[in-house]
């Protein structure tokens, strides 16, 4: 049985027992006269808590290993003409073993007969290919006699531990149900195991967002230690070419990967970003929390609101087919050659995507500046602009930087806009009618298409991705840092 | 003293009396800044939505040829034994352009105006004739009206996308199509029909026949691992973090790691997708699993920063309540506390899940962009999703993807802002004040 059948089967078994516990506590107390400790369904969750957890977690974790397990078995068992390959052959070659194990619960006993008469040699592997083809296996060449053998062992090693996976589960969930049926009585204090199972459940449920970093971070380390192995970090980091020319297998050592342009091109975009959505962001916000009535409030706020749940593929095609276009056309009605996809597009695009990001950080942090310095200002003659720029501003303008830097952390993790909208040439250009090219669009171009993920062509994604992923933690650890400790000093 | 204070002071007013114009002016002018920066995000929105509008509206309704096919028995079934693989095989495309060339009363011997004929109409146009026959095998031999699709240059033509100015070889129609194509316009046997295609087809390299069917199918079966997944354990993390944890070192990570990763680049989600669920766990590329666990860890961080508001807003009036007769603290969260934050909750849940559905960039790392055809029928199979449908049709060049691109995000956007003003919605309807 599959991993999901199994984690089906149990979750109905944990109903099952939830009722039967239930129902044995009511007679149980009957029976005995007995107060019982906790209410009747805390005993049912006892029971379903012992019949269910422990074979869930056990089929859990089998099924996770089982791919990696069965593949590292078949590929020791591999002849030792393919052992002494290179990793990326090896790949390849076992990759094509998966595909021939896939097609073998579809082959008739014909077909299966066929197969078995070419790797014995009594036919040829060519009839052997054709009988996989015409079960949906696609092969671009007749397939090894090995293969075939390493695919007929892969298909045997998952069945037998996907029987070995059910059995233990069944043996753990009756074990579970029997021992804690054997358990139930009255006083059984059923309530406070089920919480703490319960609490057990929410605390592991809160360490996710570490896993996931703890993730990020290392799948992302050791693919980069991984790409310095082929590219000097110095030359990553201060190179200013990017050129990786084509990723092909056996081809490596060849090609630039300089950091620099990709990093100017993010920062400069970025820079054009936020010098649309901070002013506009932070004087729409003023307006809102300070001058406007209830009336332009209503309309205001859900508009912005609008603007923020538009996806950012959107407005990449808006910067794209439309806004583009128009810059382009607008630049040269002035003389300026402005190219389709440039920093302004890019830029300006982006900067209206981040607006509603500034003006609704910002009303919080306007708005959390204690009324009492305003009437204190306007105790002392002050007009109300005088007031929101001398005194407001000012009070606000720690929290008001957190924001920024917020934003501006956006701004560089940004993809869809300038996948779309800025170009892919890696240049260093100040000319802001140029295309130039970000982080994020290289990782895009990078990693779709084909994959060999033994090419430093692949790879320099996730060292793209991880200085990308440096940068934004950076800026947002420090910009809650400095939004929170504003928070408090009002409080 | 008094007679040197008194013309400093009114020295003082005049001073003053002079300035507030300037002053008053400085007031009306950062009114009038406030104003415009309101102003400019509007007009931005109205050039947004103007834009898409304007070029995605055509996207609704496809040209189409309403022509009386005779499904010629000779064609179809020479053998007359009705056999799957004769009718699977037959040349439904020719009996589609006899159908043209008859009702244009053009000789169907003329084989280069036959081949021109053809021209007209969608290159999948047998498809739509086969399923007829497939369907119903005794209609062979018989005359049947049908509506088949025309090519997409004959309705970017038709639209009016295609300037009839051009040379032939511009507007790649030649002179004989356009004159075939005005006359039967005249004739009212083409027109333009509600594009159902638009919602059922899945990839095609012919803008006529493809559309988001798969998209569709892939964003649900994403934002439904989403729901299953993200719900439960968000709902749990919040609660844990905001009525069990204590201040100490461990839930101080948690929570600056929590708001961490609201801020995190998402296509640094796709590359742990591509890291640990295709690499290390073998799952398999471009399958909605992989897309939906990938949208699961982002999501996750909106719903828990939801949920704990929401739970932060239950006054500890009622906590009290519920531990005053006697109830434990988790009977307290799970029958009061939870059931009154459920409002909260839930409009967290909408908004995370809109930013799901909207989200392109890590969904390209697990190899989302495929060609997919056939409808997936299980989440492990390959699908595409609806952003990632409106980038791929975004990057080729053809006019009839141009205003599929539209057209496809029109129908995001409206989902998206639907599901936004359900949010809001609910946030105002079942808001409380304690």
């Amino acid at each position: 049985m599959s991993t999901s059948a199994i984690v089906l089967g149990l979750l109905l078994a944990g109903l099952a027992s939830y009722f039967i516990g239930a129902w044995r506590a009511r007679n149980l107390a009957r029976k005995t006269e007995e107060k019982l400790h906790s209410r009747p369904g805390y005993f049912g969750g006892y029971l379903a808590v012992w019949t269910v957890l422990p074979a869930l977690i056990l089929s859990l974790i089998w099924g996770g290993a089982e791919h990696s397990v069965v593949r590292t078995i078949v590929k020791d068992n591999l002849p030792e003409s393919v052992q002494a390959l290179t990793a990326a052959e090896q790949t390849l070659v076992l990759g094509r073993v998966n595909a021939i194990a896939r097609g073998i619960p579809n082959l008739s006993d014909e077909d299966r007969e066929t197969i078995k008469k070419a790797r014995l040699g009594f036919s040829t592997m060519d009839e052997a290919q054709r009988v996989l083809q015409s079960r949906g296996v696609v092969m671009g060449s007749a397939p090894a006699p090995y293969m075939i053998s390493a695919a007929y062992d892969q298909v045997s090693y998952q069945s037998t531990s996907r029987w070995a996976s059910t059995g233990i589960a069944l043996v753990l969930a009756l074990g579970g149900f029997l021992y804690a049926f054997s358990r139930m009585a009255p006083k059984l204090r059923a309530r406070n195991a089920v919480e703490s199972v319960v609490l057990g459940g929410l605390i592991s449920a809160s360490t996710i967002a570490v896993l996931t970093t703890v993730g990020i971070v290392f799948s992302m380390l050791f693919e980069t230690i991984h790409f310095f192995q082929f590219v000097s970090p110095a030359d990553f980091f201060f190179g200013t070419v990017w050129d990786p020319r084509f990723s092909a297998p056996g081809r490596t050592g060849e090609g630039q990967f300089g950091l620099v342009p990709l990093f100017w091109g993010t920062l400069y975009i970025s820079a054009v970003a936020m010098f649309v959505a901070v002013p506009v962001g932070l004087l729409a916000a003023i307006y809102m929390s300070e001058y406007a009535g209830p009336r332009v409030r209503t309309l205001a706020k859900p508009m912005l609101e609008i603007l923020a749940g538009i996806p950012t593929i959107v407005y990449g095609l808006f910067a794209l087919i439309t806004f583009g276009p128009f810059l382009r056309d607008a630049g040269a009605g002035l003389g300026l050659s402005i190219s389709a996809s440039s920093v302004l597009t890019a830029g300006i695009v982006m900067g209206v995507m981040i607006i509603p990001f500034v003006s609704s950080l910002s009303d919080d942090i306007i708005n959390a500046v204690p009324q009492s310095l305003r009437d204190g200002s306007y105790g002392l003659g002050a007009t109300q602009s005088e007031t929101i720029k001398r005194v407001v501003l000012p009070a606000a303008l720690p929290g008001v930087v957190g924001a920024i830097l917020l934003a501006v952390s956006r701004a560089i993790g940004e993809t869809m806009i300038v996948v779309l909208a800025a170009g892919i040439a890696a240049t260093l250009t100040i000319n802001p009618f140029e295309p130039v090219t970000t982080i994020t669009v290289k990782i895009v171009s990078q990693l779709t298409g084909d994959l060999e993920f033994n090419s430093p062509q692949t790879l320099v994604a996730f060292a793209l991705g991880l200085t990308l992923f440096t940068i934004t933690l950076g800026l947002n650890i420090y910009a809650l840092y400095v939004v929170r400790k504003y928070r408090e000093q009002y409080e | 003293m008094a007679i040197t204070a008194n013309p400093g002071r009114a020295d003082r007013t005049a001073i003053i009396r002079k300035g507030i114009g300037r002053r008053y002016a400085a007031e009306r002018r950062f009114r009038f800044f406030g104003i415009a920066a309101i102003g400019f995000a509007l007009a931005f929105l109205l050039f947004l939505f103007g834009s898409i509008l304007s070029n995605g509206y055509t996207a609704f309704v496809q040209t189409s040829f309403q022509l009386d096919v005779n499904l010629d028995k000779e064609v179809i079934d020479p053998t007359g034994t009705q056999r799957a693989q004769d009718i699977r095989n037959a040349d439904y495309t020719l009996l589609a352009r006899r159908a043209l060339a008859a009702r244009l009363g053009v000789d169907t011997s003329n084989r280069p105006a036959m081949r021109e004929i053809g021209g007209l109409l969608s290159r999948d146009v047998d498809i739509t004739i086969r399923r007829l026959v497939q369907a119903d095998p005794s209609i062979i031999g018989t005359t049947v009206p049908v509506w088949v699709l025309a090519h997409g240059q004959v309705d970017s033509l038709m639209k009016g996308q295609v300037d009839r100015t051009l040379t032939a070889s511009q507007r790649r129609i030649s002179d004989q199509q356009l004159g075939w194509l005005d006359k039967a316009d005249a004739e009212g046997f083409l027109s333009k029909r509600f594009n159902t295609g638009l919602f059922t087809y899945g990839a095609s390299s012919s803008p006529e026949t493809s559309g988001i069917g798969v998209a569709i199918i892939g964003s649900l079966f994403m934002m439904m691992i989403v729901v299953i997944l993200a719900v439960p354990l968000g709902v749990a993390a919040a609660v844990y973090l905001e009525e069990f944890a204590p201040k100490n070192l461990f839930t101080d990570t948690i929570e600056v790691n929590i708001n961490n990763l609201a801020a995190v680049p998402s296509i640094v989600f796709g590359l742990l997708g591509l890291a640990i669920f295709i690499n290390m766990a073998g799952l398999p590329r471009s399958a909605s699993i992989v897309g939906g666990l990938v949208l699961t860890l982002m999501t996750l961080p909106t719903i828990i920063i939801a949920t704990r508001a929401a739970l932060k807003a239950v006054p500890p009036s009622i906590r009290e309540a519920a531990y005053g007769v006697g109830a434990s603290k988790i009977q307290t969260i799970t029958h009061h506390v939870l059931p009154l934050a459920v409002p909260g909750i839930l409009t967290g849940t909408i908004v995370g899940l809109a930013q799901a559905l909207g989200e392109t960039a890590p969904l390209l790392m697990i190899g989302m962009v495929a060609f997919v055809v056939e409808y997936p029928t299980t989440p492990l199979d390959p699908a595409t999703a609806l952003p990632v449908q409106i980038f791929m049709w975004a990057t080729s060049a053809e006019r009839g993807f141009v205003e599929r691109t539209s057209g496809a995000a029109l129908i995001l956007v409206f989902v998206l802002v639907c599901m936004n003003l359900l949010a809001v919605i609910l946030r105002r309807r079942f808001e409380r004040r304690w």
